[in-house]
């Protein structure tokens, strides 16, 4: 083999090595405490019940909400369901261990062993309970096209593959920056808090935002903080209502901010100054 | 466990205590609003957070733009989403939140050392970011004033002391439930679990979320669950939904709660700190 090939290759299997031993790792921290692990999953699936509840009165009301059906909207939700599972599963437990790791200085531990840093903190922690809505969204997924008597075609479900993958990208990108903030200000514990509220404006299909002042908020939810592009647009690419020059669009837009994400942590980390300084 | 530990420990007595309180209160609340004031970032977090109500209040005025939804129409779903961003950004506590971290890292143990009781501290925290809360708040209030003067308070006098009351009962409320889920924390490794779970059953049953009057079937479990004495009752009383004597009776409810709440959160704490003496730091 090629030398040239050869180190790229041996990079790939030396991390996918190291991320089978931290998810072992995170698993058996996880299955160690059996009631919590019992416990934990039972209210994922009661949150995963209130969710609904809104969407359950609103479209008891009305047939249509700013041009979505009840299953139309039901498909944001599952969506919703499933990044939130991402989101809450594999993404915030490990970050929030970063920012106590800043304060505490305990970053230094993770600093000195020989794997990207970034990579060591964001596969530090899995919550494998939230599997519970995984199962949640899937069944919601069936129920809803089910009340449409369709199927989405294969394509459709690949670009909805291709926009689950996009969206935990963006997902996970946001929060290395919300992480990074921590590097700068130390006491952002509670940012988690203010990230989580506003993913919940995910939960409903974003048109439902267009009569706010003109639209701003509605480009705000797309551009700037973009949960739109990880539920409304998956739903209609789903749906088969999405065009191609969009969905172009959004993916050269979620793959930019990876790139702005990870900048911003090697900015981060230049300024994080230990336990002892 | 013998009687003797089950005896409460001899009290220095009542009147004693609570002069003790009166004089050291001005400096808590004093340390609290410099607290606030220096972690002016985090504070802001935290009133950030509660965003939802205005997401709702644009869901809802796309929904009543073709007719009204029972007693409600555009405006006033918008008197009903201020009104509860005003009462909710008053009365909230993340209390439960501070609580479970203190209690997990032990640095309970240094407020469990001073003479006074650490729930006053706690409360002199957040009665103390209450300034901070008003210069929040008052920009809501005056949108409300201005979009719907006409509502409020069914310009009753009577009302508005309800109201003034029922903020009260709300805050203490509030207060005493964050007691309660804090002090799961000494029973259980983290608090985080149920307080998450709370999160959720109070955004829906308090009228956070959608109105009660509108929530269809669940209503009748949002009437007589505690959840709505902390939200929904202040905010109809303000925006004029409520006649003064539902009112009336509503705030006998809630001040019911209140006393019910704070005697369970009171007996839970003591429990929960007679465990975590046992631990030994």
């Amino acid at each position: 083999m090629p030398s040239a090939l050869q180190a790229p290759l041996g990079f790939a299997t030396r991390y996918a090595g190291l991320f089978r031993v931290q998810m072992r790792m995170a698993m058996l921290a996880a299955m160690q405490y059996r009631v919590d692990f019992i416990v934990r999953g039972l209210i994922a699936f009661l949150w995963s019940a209130l969710t609904l509840i809104p969407l359950l009165v609103v479209f008891g009301v009305r047939q249509q909400v700013a041009g979505w059906s009840f299953a139309e909207a039901l498909v944001v939700v599952a969506w919703f369901m499933l990044l939130r599972a991402v989101l809450e599963g594999a993404v915030s437990p490990s970050l929030t261990a970063v920012v106590e790791h800043v304060r505490k200085g305990t970053l230094d531990f993770v600093l000195l062993k020989p794997a990207d840093a970034q990579f060591l903190v964001s596969t530090a922690k899995f919550e494998p309970w939230r599997v519970v809505d995984i199962g949640g969204a899937l069944i919601l997924f069936g129920y809803a096209f089910g009340m449409m008597h369709r199927l989405p075609s294969i394509a459709q479900v690949v670009t909805g593959l291709v926009f689950l993958a996009l969206a935990v990208l963006i997902l996970y990108s946001i929060w290395i920056l919300v992480v990074s903030a921590a590097f700068w200000v130390v006491k952002v514990d509670n940012l988690s808090y203010l990230f989580g509220s506003l993913f919940d404006v995910g939960r409903w299909p974003i048109d439902v935002l267009r009569g706010v002042w003109g639209g701003t908020l509605r480009l705000v939810f797309t551009f700037v903080f973009p949960v739109a592009l990880m539920t409304t647009y998956p739903a209609l690419a789903l749906l088969g209502r999405l065009d191609a020059k969009t969905a172009a669009l959004a993916l050269g837009g979620g793959i930019l901010f990876a790139v702005i994400a990870r900048r911003v942590w090697r900015r981060a980390l230049a300024m994080y100054t230990s336990a002892s300084s | 466990m013998n009687a003797a530990d089950d005896a409460v420990p001899p009290l220095p007595g009542a009147a004693v205590e609570i002069a003790r309180v009166v004089r050291a209160f001005p400096t808590l609340l004093r340390i609290g609003v410099a607290e606030v004031v220096a972690y002016r970032a985090e504070f802001l977090v935290w009133i950030l957070t509660t965003n939802m109500p205005l997401v709702m209040l644009a869901l809802w005025h796309a929904v009543a733009a073709d007719g009204p939804v029972g007693r409600f129409d555009q405006t006033q779903f918008t008197a009903y989403y201020l009104g509860v961003l005003a009462v909710r950004l008053a009365t909230s506590n993340w209390m439960a939140w501070q609580m479970s971290m203190e209690i997990r890292d032990g640095t309970l143990s240094t407020k469990l050392l001073r003479p006074i009781h650490p729930l006053f501290g706690y409360a002199a925290d957040h009665l103390s970011a209450i300034p901070m809360r008003v210069l929040v708040v008052s920009p809501i209030v005056v949108a409300l004033f201005v979009t719907s003067w006409s509502r409020l308070l069914r310009h009753d006098a009577h009302l508005t002391l309800i109201l003034i009351a029922s903020l009260v009962g709300a805050w203490l409320l509030v207060f005493f439930s964050m007691v309660l889920l804090g002090s799961i924390a000494f029973f259980v490794d983290s608090a985080m679990g149920p307080f998450e779970l709370w999160i959720g059953v109070h955004a829906i049953f308090s009228g956070y979320l959608i109105p009660l009057e509108i929530l269809g079937r669940v209503r009748v479990l949002a009437d007589v669950l505690p959840f709505r004495f902390m939200l929904a009752f202040p905010v109809e009383t303000l925006v004029g939904l409520l006649s003064p004597g539902d009112a009336l009776r509503q705030l006998a409810a809630q001040w019911l709660y209140v006393i019910l709440t704070g005697w369970l959160s009171l007996r839970v704490w003591r429990a929960g700190v007679r465990r975590y003496s046992a631990f030994g730091g």
